[in-house]
């Protein structure tokens, strides 16, 4: 580098430096870049989050929260909204801001659980007293139910819905075949495909359409809890095991000089206090110790992993709901 | 410098270089970004993007809606146009506010809010459903909304041309013997032609490009209520980005090769305005 090309890029950097408006390390933001649902959750872990750290390290730390449709999210960060961390609703769409280089090396293995401090699933939502007789996936495709669930195309709720679905038969004996009969099926039963989930719970709650919404549990749980008793919650014996993954967003720490901070904020989830929150909010924890604690909110199934009905969310994704997959085929006209 | 301007106004040049920079700014560059982005894509894959049976059902569903939409517009913004300008009632002024509405209001709400009007339990559909009129989640509620999103289009564009006829003229022609019929056909009609293409251009355009309202009303089923946009959503989602911008293209190229062809209509109708 040249005399000339050191003094500017010094230059650059004190300037830099003097309009920063972070005040040396006392002070820190930090951007959490989100899903929909997850506002009320993250704000809790923030308030726990930030007095913990401020004892710990004598540094201030704001949390900011962003959420929106999760892949929607991804694109923001991919197009260059700077996330510190992200904690998107599927592995799809942190996988894509990982391939952009932003997010670097085998990220899922650096936190505890392969990232997930949490997890989820799906359940179904029924009217007071179960008038179908709603019980396990095959009721669903009974003449006259009417099954509400978000489009798999545009919603991780929707996605999640449909490989539900296909695991319930796959795994417990059925072929391919019967798989793709089964889908078919349900999806003819499907009177609205709302494009995410939070319309799809309108479509059903307050629209008053169908007798059976297939939600993400803790929506299941805030929904039947807000209904007052005009719906009750119904478990599958078996459903599918959603993994929001938590990933620091490399690309962004390294440039505001964040890491040590939100590589603490992630690594917090999995303390016992934090596990606790999450629980709170019908999300179920990564501590077998914590779920236990609150095995009455979480009633057994068996919850089925992605790998068990592909390689991993890429390959599931590609099979079944991207373009040409089997969910395109189920509307085929003829 | 001491250039000899003809005009009572100055300033050609540098409306001209605004008008040119805020066309630029505003509307060829993203336009532009949108074509480079759908080339990047092989001739096979921008083909496989945009031209399946999914696709076309969804061009011809989102340009058939706006096509009824816009037409149901110009007959209903006429009727209203009409009303607001030629009486005098209490309560006009509301009336003529309440027009405006759907351009402020969040086209999402407009969607929500039809869609809780018409579906079975709804203060309309409880008793259209019975009578078989599906009202929500059907093409018909994509044509419902779009006709509440484009009448704005239709009055205010009519309205100021009507203020401007006199009433005069249609008594002229009544006692000359024209019958109530013909007065309208022949005299009142033509000099609203061109206001009446102008309010259905505006108003089929502003169709084609709506998405927030018709997500929450058309179901979204493959092949029956599915507009283009919820295709370039979908497309979206899965992170292509070339393949959603090719439908985009598709939709720009089709939208502009019609609006030409309305523009040219309108042109036209304006000679025989002039002519009448």
């Amino acid at each position: 580098m040249t005399q000339a090309g050191r003094l500017l890029r010094a230059a650059i950097l004190a300037l830099a430096a003097a309009a920063s408006p972070v005040h040396a390390a006392d002070s820190i933001e930090l951007l959490n870049v989100s899903y929909d649902p997850t506002r009320e959750l993250w704000r809790d872990l923030n308030a726990s989050f930030a007095p913990q750290y401020l004892k710990d390290k004598g540094v201030a730390v704001t949390i900011k929260q962003s959420h929106g449709g999760s892949s929607a999210q991804a694109r923001a960060v991919i197009e260059g909204l700077e996330a510190d961390v992200v904690t998107l609703a599927s592995f799809i769409d942190t996988n894509a801001i990982a391939q952009r280089g932003l997010i670097t090396g085998d990220w899922a293995k650096r936190l505890p659980n392969n990232s997930l401090p949490y997890t989820s699933t799906i359940v179904f939502v029924v009217r007071k007293g179960n008038p179908k007789g709603i019980k396990d996936w095959p009721d669903l495709v009974k003449p006259g139910v009417e099954v509400i669930t978000p489009n798999p195309k545009t919603s991780g709720n929707g996605y999640l819905s449909f490989l539900s679905a296909w695991g319930s038969v796959v795994l417990r004996g059925g072929s391919r075949k019967d798989a793709i009969d089964y889908v078919t099926k349900l999806y003819k039963q499907v009177p609205v495909l709302d494009s995410g989930a939070r319309g799809a719970a309108t479509t059903f709650v307050q629209r008053g359409i169908g007798d059976v919404h297939l939600a993400w549990e803790n929506e299941a749980r805030l929904e039947v809890q807000e209904a007052r008793g005009d719906l009750d919650i119904v478990y599958p014996p078996i459903s599918i095991r959603a993994e929001p993954h938590v990933a620091v967003v490399d690309a962004s720490v390294d440039r505001k000089k964040t890491r040590a901070a939100a590589e603490a904020y992630l690594k917090y989830l999995y303390t016992d206090a934090a596990q606790e929150i999450i629980a709170k909010h019908f999300y179920r924890p990564a501590s077998d110790a914590v779920l236990k604690r609150h095995a009455a909110s979480f009633p057994a199934l068996r919850l089925f992993s992605i790998k068990e009905i592909a390689l991993d969310f890429p390959d599931a994704h590609k099979q079944f709901i991207a373009e040409g997959g089997v969910f395109d085929r189920i509307y085929k006209p003829r | 410098m001491a250039r000899l301007n003809r005009r009572v106004l100055p300033g050609f040049g540098l409306s001209l270089g605004y008008t040119l920079f805020y066309l630029t700014v505003l509307v060829l560059l993203p336009i532009l970004a949108c074509f480079s982005k759908a080339a990047s894509l092989s001739l096979g894959e921008f083909r496989a993007a945009v031209w399946t049976e999914r696709t076309r059902a969804a061009y011809a569903l989102t340009f058939g809606t706006s096509l009824v939409a816009a037409t149901v517009n110009v007959l209903l913004g006429l009727l209203v146009a009409w009303v607001l300008v030629r009486y005098r009632f209490p309560g006009r002024r509301l009336m003529d506010s309440l027009i405006d509405l759907p351009l402020a209001l969040p086209t999402a709400v407009g969607g929500l809010v039809y869609a809780s009007l018409y579906v079975k339990k709804g203060w309309l559909g409880r008793y259209l459903v019975p009578l078989g009129i599906q009202a929500a989640y059907s093409r018909l509620a994509i044509v419902l909304v779009l006709v509440f999103i484009g009448l704005p289009f239709v009055v205010r564009t009519v309205q100021p041309v009507l203020e401007d006829l006199d009433a005069e003229t249609e008594e002229a022609a009544a006692s000359l013997g024209a019958t109530r019929w013909q007065s309208f056909r022949r005299v009142i009609l033509p000099p609203l032609y061109p206001a009446l293409v102008t309010g259905f251009a505006l108003a089929f355009a502003r169709s084609l490009g709506e998405y927030g309202s018709v997500v929450f009303v058309s179901g979204n089923m493959p092949y029956k209520t599915e507009i283009a946009p919820v295709l370039i959503v979908a497309r979206l989602e899965e992170f292509a980005y070339g393949e959603a911008t090719a439908i985009a293209v598709v939709l720009l190229v089709i939208s502009f090769s019609m609006l030409v062809l309305i523009n040219l209509l309108e042109r036209w109708s304006k000679r025989g305005a002039a002519h009448a």
